[in-house]
């Protein structure tokens, strides 16, 4: 492989972890749940993206089959269960709450962001030069940006894309630090992902039934402790 | 020295008469995709000759600044075309004078003396733009800062020039996650600074939703003419620094001939052409956002250019 076309595959490897940066961020402020599944998606196929390139990079089987996984698991079989298992209000709803209004989640995620590059550079460090390109810092941002969505949002479904953000998050980190992981590991962590997104869909529509939204975040306090109070006051 | 001048005169006076032509074909090809005809592409031509011909009213009650606005406005965009890259990827003879942060600051210039204008006439709708008019910009102006301030720190350099050569050699740099982030942003800003559709309905009548066309209310005649004409280059200026600098630095001239440069105008007037196409698309697919979702929109513009930032930083 020549210099210019090694350096060339690096510069897209690191475009598409730009643009995932730029997806976790969407992820935390976007308003529609429709529209945090399709970042999420977007996401999933850069990081799919990420791993092919990589994979070209390091001349590496595992990571080509890491790729193959990312594109069929995450933005086919995920968005498929949950539209099967999720309630269709979900989707129906333009806008979707936030405990912190937009500016502001967003600063702090930029906050983190930065910070993220305090943990990332030291890691990417120690991995030594097989590490290439931005993927460990914007694997570790990913991450944070994952679980600060978890904080800030109140509604099941984006809830549910935090979590799956912070999952891709590590894989964007781990398929720049280890490209000859077995397959096995690859399988079972895609298996995982589906069965948490299975999991938590059922749980979701549970919740819609005996509550009736999808709002999780307003559901404060445990019903029967509810009803004591308000006989207390009677 | 003397053919340099010369070129830097002919960057002027392509930006002068083509940026009506931009904002008639911007405006015809939406139109079209409305399903209507619309004006003829040379209707804004049309408008600055008959605007030229008539009589100006100028309110007794305002003050100088009222009179000396249409001019501010007006030559602001032309200074900055003497700095930038408009026909020729060498500098002219006038380009030393500043870089995109100079340039930058002589159209905020313009934009200041516009709102000084429109709250001079004491018209209730003057002010009410020129205030939404100054939110769009201030929530503009940091994304603005890190644009520059994230080319500067790519390419060594905030002048035009030199930073156009760093993202074609080698070819890869084009693709660099800085450049791509950098180029998105800044294309919110203008759509922003443009008063385009996720922002300001350029085509709107109704003076209460009206962001920027509301500072140029109380102009008629010749001042309304020029105001009208230094918007439309100011917008050109806008697409010359998007598109010669940032996005596409091709097929700007490199020789000194007078041919090469000549031949360079249609090369340049095509990529604005496919850049119109492109905001065509997003005027046409979008709606305008309510007043404070602005700061939301522009909020998403700074996130991007910080992205870009952290992504240069995080190559190592």
């Amino acid at each position: 492989m020549s210099d210019a076309t090694r350096q060339l595959i690096e510069n897209l490897n690191a475009l598409a972890a730009g643009l995932f940066l730029l997806t976790a961020f969407g992820i935390v402020a976007m308003r529609q749940a429709r529209g945090c599944l399709m970042l999420f998606i977007a996401q999933s196929l850069l990081l799919a993206v990420s791993a092919a390139l990589l994979g070209l990079r390091f001349d590496s089987g595992h990571l080509y089959g890491v790729a193959l996984v990312n594109l069929i698991s995450k933005p086919i079989i995920v968005p498929w269960l949950l539209r099967r298992v999720a309630p269709a209000e979900l989707y129906t709803r333009r806008e979707v709450d936030q405990v912190l209004n937009i500016p502001t989640a967003l600063l702090i995620a930029l906050a983190l962001a930065i910070g993220a590059y305090f943990l990332g550079i030291p890691l990417a460090k120690a991995v030594g030069p097989s590490s290439v390109g931005p993927n460990v810092p914007i694997g570790i941002a990913g991450l944070l940006l994952g679980a600060f969505t978890l904080t800030v949002r109140r509604e099941a479904l984006p809830l549910l894309i935090g979590l799956l953000a912070m999952e891709n998050g590590a894989f964007l980190a781990g398929i720049s630090i280890a490209h000859d992981l077995s397959m096995l590991v690859e399988l079972a962590i895609a298996t995982d992902g589906l069965i948490i997104v299975f999991i938590v869909g059922v749980l979701v529509r549970a919740v819609a039934k005996q509550v009736g939204t999808t709002a999780v975040g307003e559901l404060a306090s445990l019903r029967e402790a509810a009803a004591r109070n308000t006989e207390r006051a009677a | 020295m003397g053919e340099r001048i010369f070129y830097n005169v002919l960057q002027v006076i392509t930006v002068m008469a083509f940026a009506p032509l931009v904002s008639g074909v911007l405006a015809r090809l939406k139109e079209m995709v409305q399903s209507k005809r619309g004006p003829s592409i040379f209707q804004p031509y049309r408008d600055l000759w008959k605007l030229f011909h008539k009589d100006e009213i100028v309110s007794e009650d305002s003050s100088w600044i009222f009179r000396f606005t249409p001019y501010v406005v007006f030559v602001a965009p032309i200074f900055v075309t003497l700095l930038i890259p408009v026909l020729t990827s060498y500098p002219l003879f006038f380009a030393f004078m500043g870089d995109m942060l100079g340039g930058g600051f002589v159209l905020a210039l313009a934009g200041f003396f516009a709102t000084l204008a429109a709250v001079d006439t004491a018209n209730p709708y003057g002010p009410i733009g020129a205030s939404r008019t100054r939110m769009v910009g201030f929530l503009a102006e940091p994304v603005f800062m890190i644009v520059f301030f994230t080319v500067s720190f790519v390419a060594g350099s905030t002048i035009p020039y030199i930073v156009q050569q760093k993202w074609v050699t080698p070819i890869a740099n084009f693709f660099a996650p800085s450049h791509v982030l950098l180029v998105l942003a800044f294309l919110m800003l203008i759509l922003a600074e443009g008063g385009r559709i996720p922002v300001d309905n350029p085509t709107g009548h109704f003076e209460l939703a009206m962001i920027d066309e509301s500072k140029s209310l109380e102009y008629s005649g010749r001042g309304f003419a020029l105001m009208k004409w230094g918007g439309q280059m100011k917008f050109f200026v806008l697409l010359c620094i998007f598109l010669n600098v940032l996005v596409t630095p091709w097929g700007l001239a490199a020789g000194q001939t007078l041919g090469d440069v000549l031949l360079a105008m249609p090369l340049v007037l095509f990529k604005i052409f496919c850049f119109i196409l492109v905001l065509v698309f997003i005027e046409s697919s979008l709606a305008k956002l309510r007043l404070f979702r602005i700061a939301e929109f522009l909020g998403a513009a700074f996130v991007t250019s910080v992205a870009a930032m952290i992504a240069q930083v995080f190559l190592g």
